[in-house]
């Protein structure tokens, strides 16, 4: 019996209609492209990888910020809200981290929410999942402001002393080597476009849900896909704060 | 609109309380594996040896994301290879570029000496 079940199956192949990877059109485009995203970000940061130890790297025991050494990530990122100019090296970039995790925990909740129709459910943990995406935009944009802003020493270019060059822009920062703001300004601004595209989305699909549609179709599965990619938002800023703010 | 009147809303599956243990549970090791990076980066002396570390502490985080929270860890075969093998294409990206860095560095070190 068994045999002829599996006969029959490949008579039906050609048919079409047949699923081999045993998931939608709609998941597996999905997956693609994040594969070719996954290329985008791994591009940018093997070019900050490339370009950095291609220069003389800055030494902890002797810091000071100059054009021709690349700076010490700790050394760069230490302030934290509210605490002024007080040293607090990677902490608030810790927060972030934990702040995106939780929210991609709560994206997780919401997709098995959907699986046992639970409509309210999945509303509550979409609401948490956008506010987690909204906090964490917040934080980036505290980072950027402080990090255009700079600090109140800045840098001496002239070996008087006193510093000449304050805060970053694209041509010149108070860090290090100009391309040291350059990258950061495009690979965290890379990321944090993919987060708000993905706070978009998911601001669509809660109305989405909340309006019935997907207990009309009788099934969640655009939760799972924009799961997907606000998982791989998160799987992007993992790699992120390790090269560019541990390493 | 009559579409709606007849409309009978589904019935909610009870929750299953290992699998939002599960959830929890893969939450809490990536919280983990991120606190113990923070705490190495400011206890462990900087080097090669510390950024092997990193980058294997980051793979495993990697790896219960992409396996449990994106779910590919349950999918078929061909799914889990026509995503992963891709990704071999990179890791020499990385390398050849991070070599020929090094390569430029060690060549303009050398010119001033």
């Amino acid at each position: 019996m068994a045999h002829s079940a599996v006969i029959e199956e490949e008579q039906n192949l050609w048919g079409g209609g047949a699923a081999p990877l045993k998931a939608s059109y709609g998941k597996l485009m999905m997956w693609f492209f994040l594969v070719s995203d996954a290329f985008s970000f791994t591009g940018l940061l093997t070019a900050y990888g490339y370009v950095r130890y291609k220069h003389i790297p800055n030494t902890l025991a002797d810091y000071i910020p100059s054009f021709d050494r690349w700076p010490i990530p700790e050394k760069v990122y230490n302030a934290f809200p509210f605490f002024g100019h007080a040293n607090m090296p990677l902490i608030f970039v810790g927060l972030m981290t934990f702040i995106l995790i939780l929210s991609s925990v709560t994206m997780v909740l919401a997709v098995e929410a959907g699986h046992r129709m639970d409509k309210a459910a999945v509303e509550k943990w979409m609401l948490w999942t956008i506010l987690g995406g909204i906090m964490f935009l917040g934080c980036q944009a505290w980072e950027w402001t402080h990090f255009i802003h700079g600090t109140v020493a800045g840098m001496d270019t002239n070996g008087d002393g006193l510093g000449d060059v304050f805060g970053a822009n694209l041509v010149v920062n108070e860090y290090g080597p100009p391309a040291f703001a350059d990258f950061f300004f495009f690979i965290t601004g890379f990321h944090g476009t993919h987060v708000l595209s993905g706070v978009i989305i998911n601001i669509i699909i809660f109305y989405n849900v909340a309006s019935g549609l997907y207990q009309r179709r009788g099934h969640y599965e655009m939760i799972e896909k924009v799961g997907l990619y606000w998982h791989f938002v998160d799987l992007v800023w993992v790699f992120v704060f390790t090269f560019f703010y541990l390493v | 609109m009559s579409g709606h009147e007849n409309f009978v809303e589904p019935e909610v599956i009870p929750v299953d309380k290992a699998k939002i243990l599960k959830i929890w549970k893969v939450a809490g090791i990536l919280a983990l594996v991120t606190a113990i990076e923070f705490a190495l980066a400011f206890t462990v002396e900087r080097g090669m040896t510390l950024n092997v570390i990193f980058i294997v502490l980051t793979l495993i985080k990697a790896f219960y994301i992409v396996a449990e929270f994106m779910h590919l860890g349950h999918e078929v075969k061909g799914l889990v290879y026509s995503i992963i093998l891709p990704i071999v294409f990179l890791l020499w990206a990385i390398l050849a570029f991070l070599m020929e860095s090094s390569a430029i560095f060690d060549a303009i070190e050398g010119w001033y000496k």
